[in-house]
């Protein structure tokens, strides 16, 4: 699951925040908000993209810049609301 | 001891000369404050210091002296020059906080051309509203946003050159040209626009309650007032490494990004990197930031990852903090003394004012949570909102009103006279906050007397957030407004009523936040939606905007004797 997920979010990332023809590579370590990929306004949208797609509600104390700068980072926060098998 | 020393003496015997005289404004016939950023700072001694420090977000430094500063921005001045723009022509730039930015703003302001700088998250509508409204004639990019400007650059028979940077070879349009800075000749001399006191300098968009966003005209003798005040309240002093973390696509980010500090001849610092408390810190500890202007949004977040974080790092090089944009909270106030050692000195000023018009001072009493007091030369009071006379009594809410004449007050609306001649009543400048003064003299910010958002910062205006709404294919009708956020003042609620055959369902409700967001841009995007059966409306069919806001504020409601429905 957690590769499925890893590609669920890296697809919603390239599709919502970069530009069509943008050549950007996206991996599951590259910073999106210290970046600027998505700041932090557009944080709300893929946060709400996540609670709607697993029915959860991540509180705001948990939703944090860090927290959600890299897909690593938003997958170690989504494993406290899912179970999220690592094969 | 602090520049401005006693508050109240300089209160007293204030004159904007004195600003005049020590940046010898004026001098050979020179107006121009591209001059005073630059030429002037070289010619007083100081070409081999730093101006600039910049670092990227993957850590990548690159450092620029004040001749760096006056050779690349006559580069730009001399390029735009050869394309044959016509002084008083608007130039946009619309890329990150790269150098080229903050250089190519200087650059632009030499050549005798109006600059127009535009936040470059800035979505392709609202992109094209403003440059649409400015009749634009050439735009400075990065290839990074150029696809923004392709979706509208046929709409847009005036915008005759489009140019861009960072393209490294890849295949252009008609209309776009390459323009690299580091490789461009070098210009030694520039022949630089001499300008005048009145000569138009810097168009900034700001949001208004209804109609299209509005174009703030200043001038060049700005200046006089960017610089006292840069000098007086941000206390910037020869030896200071100031960081201010807003972007020039809005107001703070160039009357105090690049005017302010620029012309006191200081080294700032820029972080072209988004919000991220560790990264932060980190850049602070590393360049020694001894001045600091953020906004209270961003002191907030940092409050959100707690003290703990801030002993990790060495910030002892700080000495003074300010902030801008939204009222502070006295716990943001509070919070600053305690884990820097330092309170954040609250400032107050707008778009229209261009300059700092109410602030706390260093060596003055700050009251937390206050706005602090005018800055001298700077007449304040809160008016009456009936007859816009002065109150005089402690504590009574008003509106607060300035008395026209400072250096950096807006000229004009661009092309919008009517709005303009709406700001001032009775002889006062109306800012459209309310506030109320205690018995020293302090203001007390209130809320705005209107219905525009202030998100982070940043004024958004309903209409052109509805004007979008209307374009989902899904949305018959719809009203923003601002509802109460922790962190960012307040954020965009929509409420949105479907068109037959749509109903409400998670998937729409983020279809129409990404649909804003890509449209406006990231700030004007709700961060809820409420789908509603219909709008609550006057007798003469105008959305009922304030009812909602107060519903979402937990205010009281007021007269509904005028409502359609309820």
């Amino acid at each position: 699951m957690a590769e499925d997920l890893k590609k669920l979010i890296i697809d919603y990332v390239k599709k919502e925040y970069l530009d069509e023809d943008s050549d950007q590579e996206i991996t599951e370590n590259t910073p999106l908000i210290s970046s600027g990929i998505v700041d932090s306004f557009s944080m709300v949208s893929l946060k709400t993209f996540l609670e709607k797609k697993f029915n959860i509600k991540i509180p705001d104390e948990k939703a944090t810049t860090e927290a959600f700068d890299t897909v690593n980072n938003i997958i170690k926060l989504l494993g406290e609301f899912v179970k999220i098998d690592d094969k | 001891m602090s520049n401005i020393g006693s508050y109240e003496e300089r209160y007293k015997n204030f004159d904007w000369k004195l600003s005049e005289q020590e940046l010898e404004y004026g001098k050979y016939g020179m107006y121009n404050i591209g001059y005073y950023c630059s030429d002037r700072i070289c010619e007083l001694g100081l070409g081999n210091k730093l101006g600039l420090v910049w670092q990227g977000f993957s850590g990548e430094v690159r450092h620029f002296t004040y001749d760096d500063i006056r050779i690349n921005s006559n580069k730009f001045a001399h390029f735009l020059t050869t394309l044959g723009i016509k002084k008083g022509e608007r130039v946009c730039i619309f890329m990150d906080r790269i150098p080229e930015l903050y250089i190519s703003f200087i650059g632009i302001l030499k050549a005798g051309f109006i600059v127009q700088p535009l936040f470059s998250a800035f979505g392709e509508e609202a992109l094209f509203t403003r440059l649409d409204d400015a009749k634009t004639t050439a735009i400075l990019t990065t290839r990074k946003h150029l696809s923004k400007v392709r979706k509208i650059k046929s709409q847009l028979p005036e915008l005759k050159y489009i140019i861009v940077l960072q393209n490294e070879g890849k295949p252009l349009e008609e209309r776009e040209i390459e323009f690299n800075m580091d490789d461009y000749q070098r210009i030694d001399k520039f022949d630089i626009h001499p300008a005048d006191r009145e000569y138009p300098s810097v168009l900034h968009y700001t949001s208004g309650t209804t109609g299209k966003p509005k174009g703030a005209l200043h001038v060049h003798s700005s200046i006089i007032a960017q610089y006292i005040t840069a000098k007086w309240v941000l206390d910037l002093q020869s030896d200071d490494i100031y960081w201010c973390t807003a972007d020039p696509g809005w107001v703070t980010g160039t009357s105090y990004g690049i005017i302010g500090p620029w012309s006191n001849g200081v080294t700032q610092v820029v972080y072209d990197i988004g919000f991220n408390t560790e990264k932060w810190y980190a850049f602070i500890e590393k360049h020694k930031v001894t001045v600091w202007y953020t906004a209270p949004t961003a002191i907030r977040l940092l409050m959100k990852e707690g003290e703990e974080i801030v002993k990790k790092y060495n910030l002892k090089s700080l000495r003074h903090l300010i902030s801008v944009g939204e009222p502070l909270n006295a716990e943001a106030v509070i919070w600053s003394e305690k884990v820097f050692g330092l309170p954040f000195h609250d400032s107050y000023w707008q778009t229209e004012t261009g300059a700092i018009v109410i602030s706390n001072y260093p060596g003055m009493k700050i009251k937390p949570g206050s706005m602090g007091k005018a800055f001298p030369g700077i007449v304040a009071t809160v008016v009456d909102p009936r007859k816009y006379e002065p109150i005089n009594a402690p504590g009574s809410i008003g509106l607060i009103a300035l008395k026209p004449g400072w250096p950096s007050m807006m000229r004009a609306y661009w092309n919008n006279k009517e709005t303009y001649d709406k700001k001032f009543n009775n002889g006062w400048y109306i800012c459209g906050d309310r506030a109320y003064l205690d018995n020293e003299g302090y203001f007390w910010f209130v809320g705005r007397d209107d219905d525009v958002i202030n998100t982070a910062g940043h004024l958004v205006g309903p209409f052109e957030i509805e004007s979008a709404l209307l374009e989902h294919p899904a949305v018959a009708e719809s009203a923003a407004v601002g509802k109460p956020d922790p962190v960012n003042m307040e954020v965009v609620k929509a409420f949105v009523a479907l068109k037959p055959g749509y109903k409400p369902s998670n998937e729409l409700e983020l279809d129409i936040m990404n649909f804003i967001r890509k449209k406006l841009s990231p700030l004007a995007m709700p961060q809820e939606i409420e789908f509603v059966e219909s709008l609550p409306k006057t007798r003469s069919g105008k959305i009922m905007r304030r009812l909602l806001r107060a519903r979402e504020w937990g205010e009281e409601i007021g007269d509904t004797s005028t409502l359609e429905n309820d």
